[in-house]
């Protein structure tokens, strides 16, 4: 603790800090373990084309509805069994992963920032403005998203982008609550009022001093909010309303794979088990990241 | 106290409003629902003909007049999927909805709340690890999926409930555990931290000093003002919940609710009906809210309305 505290005191290279920060998460076991997943979750989609053992879309006929490789009548190439098509539900979880994390992560890029700026700009302004933008905020996030996101892909059509832009429509507001909120307790501070007595303009004070100090507690959010929003693709193609056949995705395999409940039980459990475990691993890497970034909050706990 | 709640009912108003505004923009400027309804291979006449039966050919300020004017006498049209009224057979599917929620809400208050308490009032130990892992674990779950795998152990393996339907305990019980799940999670979790935060706080400290003995200290003192953080959390849940995010889970066990009422409305692409959800909805959530806040007197007798 006292060793910490002192690390924090003492001016350090950012390379030696990133090597103390690498250092505090192999401390933090569960943190350390959800990180590996990630990767290799990471990792699977990004090199989905060499390392799945199949084709995603095609299947034969022939081996429809085989169980996973050591359960009774489980055939050794296909190591979590084969779906309603005979097509191979391993391959088809790392080609899933590949839509579903780029899902995540475009909406948690548009909606972040986006939601960033409108409340740099709420909370840098203030009055009127913060006024009205916080008003959209509450009404907007008080209502629920699903209906939000349904009733956008009822008039625009089912598909990855017209998905993409629901779910940035329903995620922006989170960020800019964070973001002002952030904003408020800098504003006031000497350092920005010493940007705006040098001349600064308004941008530069707003991206140049104030965004760079106020970016760490806002990544911790980036990291949550992927989690959700991956949650929300799967909600979303399970409804048969996000990605549609035959794009693999982790909630899509869920719901075509419901029918067949009473006797293939490894065509939902698997993806499902994908989604959960990525979620849950998003949660801790961000609860991880939030008391990396501050240390107040790593003492008290 | 009458103030605040009339201005919080103008408020209200305002609200739901802006909101049906915004779906009417939405589907009547964006969308086309004469191209579901109708077959492929439907000539442009059939089409012709349908939107003037719905009306859709009329101009857009025309259609928003009418819509308005129904607004304010509560009519929203007929639902063009089943010839009644659309509010009516979207009130009708509420309460089915309200059972579950409420049920999944009492037990997981029942279950999360002394947890979150005995966690934060012995941080470290076994309970409070066991609880922290557990209520992140709940939170992360896909809810739809837990139902998927529930039907599969207790009704397909197990045969001790039904698989879905509506009627007997047997079809309740699962549904109830499925929704309990998120809310308890997320009510452990705020439970546990407000708590442990108030039992740090100084007072927590004069009323040991002067020699109160413990349960008044935590159940009066600190629990007191731990549970506003609880209500606010467990409202917003409730909210969503009884305005249709169950849609999922209802699906799953295929429970007559308003959850899936608004799947069927977006699959036919009914807008009357959708308009009269959405303002169903509206109403659910800014009640909860409104009792919510009045609520926040009871716990805090320094907010004054």
């Amino acid at each position: 603790m006292s060793q910490e505290s002192v690390a924090y005191l003492t001016p350090t290279s950012r390379r030696q800090r990133a090597v103390s920060a690498l250092h505090r998460l192999w401390q933090d076991k569960v943190a350390f373990f959800a990180a590996v997943f990630l990767l290799i979750v990471i990792f699977s989609t990004l090199a989905a084309p060499w390392i799945s053992p199949h084709d995603p879309a095609v299947g034969k006929i022939g081996n429809r509805l085989k169980p996973p490789a050591w359960m009774e009548g489980g055939d050794p190439n296909y190591l979590l069994g084969t779906d309603q098509q005979g097509r191979d539900v391993l391959s088809r979880i790392i080609w899933g992963g590949r839509v579903s994390l780029t899902v995540g992560f475009v909406v948690v890029g548009l909606a972040g920032a986006f939601g960033t700026l409108v409340g740099l700009i709420s909370g840098y302004f203030g009055r009127w403005v913060d006024l009205l933008i916080m008003r959209i905020v509450d009404v907007q996030s008080s209502f629920p998203g699903l209906l939000v996101a349904l009733t956008f892909v009822m008039v625009l059509g089912p598909g990855q982008w017209n998905l993409i832009a629901a779910l940035t429509f329903n995620g922006w507001m989170i960020h800019a609550r964070m973001a002002r909120s952030q904003v408020l307790s800098m504003r006031e501070t000497t350092m920005v009022e010493s940007a705006r007595a040098i001349g600064c303009t308004t941008s530069q004070t707003l991206f140049g001093h104030i965004l760079p100090n106020i970016i760490s507690p806002l990544i911790t959010t980036y990291v949550l909010e992927m989690a959700h929003m991956i949650g929300a693709e799967a909600t979303m193609s399970f409804l048969g309303y996000g990605i549609q056949p035959p794009q693999a995705s982790w909630g899509l395999m869920i719901g075509e794979g419901r029918v067949y409940i009473t006797n293939a039980w490894w065509l939902v459990t698997f993806p499902g088990l994908a989604v959960a475990l990525t979620i849950l691993s998003l949660n801790l890497v961000g609860n991880w990241v939030r008391t990396e970034f501050d240390p107040l909050h790593r003492s008290r706990h | 106290m009458l103030r605040y709640v009339f201005t919080r009912l103008i408020y209200t108003v305002v609200v739901i409003l802006g909101v049906s505004l915004l779906v009417f923009v939405i589907t009547h400027v964006i969308g086309n629902p004469v191209n579901v309804m109708l077959p492929l291979q439907a000539s442009e006449e059939e089409r012709a003909q349908l939107k003037h039966q719905l009306g859709l050919d009329k101009p857009l300020s025309t259609q928003l007049k009418e819509f308005l004017a129904g607004m304010v006498r509560l009519d929203f049209g007929k639902s063009w999927w089943q010839q009644e009224p659309a509010l009516q057979l979207a009130l009708r599917r509420v309460p089915a909805t309200f059972q579950l929620v409420i049920m999944a809400f009492t037990v997981a208050a029942l279950i999360s709340i002394p947890l979150g308490i005995i966690a934060a009032y012995r941080p470290g130990s076994i309970i409070d690890r066991f609880l922290t892992t557990t209520s992140l674990v709940g939170v992360c779950l896909p809810s739809f999926w837990v139902g998927l795998l529930l039907v599969i152990t207790f009704a397909v393996k197990l045969g001790w409930f039904a698989t879905s339907g509506y009627g007997t305990y047997r079809h309740i019980v699962l549904p109830v555990v499925t929704l309990a799940i998120l809310p308890a999670g997320h009510m452990a979790q705020i439970m546990r931290f407000s708590m442990l935060d108030q039992l740090n706080q100084q007072y927590v400290t004069t009323a040991r000093a002067k020699g109160l003995d413990e349960a008044t200290v935590v159940f009066k003192h600190a629990l007191k003002n731990a549970a506003t953080a609880v209500l606010t959390m467990g409202g917003m849940d409730l909210g969503r919940m009884l305005a249709g995010e169950t849609a999922a889970v209802e699906m799953v066990y295929a429970w007559p609710g308003f959850g899936s009422l608004i799947l069927e409305t977006i699959a036919r692409q009914d807008f009357p009906l959708l308009q009269a959800s959405v303002f169903v909805v509206a109403v659910i959530i800014c009640l909860i809210n409104l009792a919510v806040d009045l609520s926040y007197g009871l716990f805090d007798p320094r907010i004054r309305y």
